[in-house]
């Protein structure tokens, strides 16, 4: 079962009230939580990444068990554009090349992001277990920080800087830029 | 504001009437572009319900006060919330019984004219997807012709009408909708003709259509007579009913000619679309009437609603019969052809009997416009 922060029960229901419960919960979502949307109505596969797309939100993906859809969002309402502090960073090409020689793409998107499609062989920390997580990672290994936009594997590399990491990198701009292969978790 | 429910059928007489009236589609952006209820006056405009959950005041300059408001949606639901909205900001509204889903169910039977000895040809519109199925009625009996999956239509107008179905037959495979052929015949008792190319695959049991088979309806022994007419799919059949009309199926429209890619052999079968239209269609009588299986545009109903020209006419005026060069031909008929019909495999396996879906999986293959033609 993929991770969430809230679970949201519209089974049975028909348009428009999957819709109409899915903006209710939004509301009370923190910025970066995901919500998980369990609904039957077939048209919520086109109405809910539409809506998500209209009112600015991340529609992650959608998997389908027994006939029930369980669709995955990111709560955005925060767009404001936050200047990037970690001053090492590397571009996506340069990124591939450094995959060859034993670095680490370090996924710390949510895992939701990550289910739906990561790069192959990336290790998933979501930023918010990266401080209890910090132990299975290797201060000798070159670290490739990445996230969708570059300003969650920001925080996570001035994080890991801070712990005492010196070879991180933050991959910008992130995944929206990733055009390779995407593996799927689910 | 009052909020009115109006039914499908309902809506159907103001296309047939060319009344006017401003649709407010509610469903995604997409879903509209796709398929949307075709009217000569209709107005529209395509808002999704989804960003209206706050309120409808910003559209509401959009939405003139002196026309009838219908308001679309896919299943209901939404265009029922939307059209209360707007009657709370004072607007009159009505929202479609059923949204497009009925829309797409609708059968609007409509008489095209009189046989011999008292006999009727009845066409029955499905405005929805563009389907057109008929009824050829004489004396106490009728045949049907490329029936829709909607039965009970058919099987009460027939009550109506105080006829037996005593022949049901399909000019093809299809592709594009599920056949009621079968079912009809099953509740009936009548027989079920197909052609034997296009029933290869089918796994039940049929009379075979060969060319130059000829049905008779009722006593006074009414004839439909069968002309193979290869080209859409290898099967394809028309049939001539009483020497006056010509149910041309999937191979002929009024504006447009039939695809011959459906089953996936667009190549093998373009030498016999063009011999179907360019020679075997050229020996008939130019004032057959022609009854296709099909419209795509709402252009191509007549005043009265139904869909039937002359074949003289398509002869002068169908840019599909017109195409003198051969290579070109095969071009505009392989080439650039429009997106394939939602589901057209699926729809084919149900039509040969090798898949049984429930009718929430026959609604859900159907969905989307019919797009059997190539303009």
């Amino acid at each position: 079962m993929i991770k969430a922060d809230v679970r949201l029960d519209a089974k049975g229901l028909s348009c428009p009230m999957p819709i109409v419960k899915t903006k209710k919960a939004m509301n009370n979502l923190v910025d970066g939580q995901i919500l998980e949307v369990q609904a039957t109505d077939k048209g919520s596969k086109a109405d809910l990444p539409a809506w998500s797309e209209s009112v600015g939100h991340q529609y992650i993906g959608v998997a389908e068990e027994n006939g029930v859809l369980f669709h995955y969002l990111r709560k955005c309402s925060d767009d404001t554009v936050v200047e990037k502090i970690h001053e090492q960073i590397i571009s996506i090409e340069e990124m591939e090349k450094g995959i060859g020689n034993g670095a680490l793409i370090l996924d710390v998107r949510e895992e939701a992001e990550y289910a739906f499609g990561h790069i192959d062989g990336a290790k998933s920390i979501p930023m918010g277990e990266l401080a209890s997580r910090m132990e299975e990672l290797n201060k000798d290994q070159d670290i490739y920080v990445i996230c969708r936009t570059g300003k969650r594997s920001d925080l996570a590399a001035q994080k890991l800087a801070k712990a005492g990491f010196t070879k991180v990198y933050n991959v910008l701009p992130g995944m929206t830029d990733w055009q390779g292969d995407l593996t799927k978790s689910i | 504001m009052a909020v009115n429910k109006w039914s499908a059928g309902y809506v159907a007489r103001k296309v047939i009437e060319n009344q006017e009236l401003f649709i407010l589609d509610v469903r995604n952006r997409d879903a509209f572009e796709d398929w949307k209820i075709d009217g000569h006056k209709f107005e529209y405009l395509n808002i999704p319900y989804f960003e209206l959950l706050d309120g409808v005041e910003e559209i509401l300059p959009k939405i003139p006060s002196d026309q009838d408001i219908l308001v679309v949606c896919a299943k209901e639901g939404s265009s029922l919330m939307v059209a209360e909205m707007l009657s709370e900001a004072g607007r009159d509204a009505a929202y479609l019984e059923g949204g497009m889903k009925s829309w797409s169910m609708h059968l609007e039977p409509i008489k095209i004219g009189d046989l011999t000895d008292g006999g009727e040809v009845y066409q029955f519109v499905r405005l929805g997807k563009g389907c057109l199925s008929y009824m050829v009625i004489s004396g106490e009996e009728a045949a049907v012709i490329d029936a829709v999956r909607f039965t009970d239509v058919f099987l009460n107008f027939a009550k109506e009408k105080n006829v037996t179905i005593k022949h049901v037959l399909d000019t093809h495979l299809h592709a594009d909708h599920i056949s009621g052929g079968r079912q009809i015949a099953a509740a009936t008792g009548a027989k079920y003709y197909l052609s034997p190319k296009d029933a290869e695959e089918a796994v039940y049991d049929y009379e075979p259509l060969d060319d130059g088979l000829i049905v008779q309806v009722g006593s006074l022994k009414l004839e439909v007579g069968a002309l193979y007419s290869p080209g859409h799919t290898i099967g394809s059949t028309s049939f001539v009913v009483d020497n006056k009309y010509l149910l041309t199926g999937d191979i002929l429209f009024i504006d447009s000619i039939g695809r011959p890619d459906l089953a996936g052999l667009a190549e093998d079968w373009v030498d016999d679309l063009r011999e179907t239209l360019y020679q075997r269609y050229r020996e008939l009588a130019e004032d057959l009437i022609v009854l296709p299986a099909h419209f795509m545009i709402i252009d191509e109903l007549n005043e009265d609603g139904t869909v039937a020209k002359c074949l003289g006419d398509l002869f002068a005026e169908n840019h599909g019969l017109n195409i003198e060069d051969e290579t070109e031909f095969r071009s505009v008929v392989t080439e650039n052809l429009p997106p394939q019909p939602n589901a057209y495999q699926q729809i084919r396996q149900v039509n040969m009997g090798k898949l049984t879906p429930d009718q929430d999986e026959q609604t859900e293959m159907e969905i989307g416009p019919n797009r059997c033609a190539v303009r």
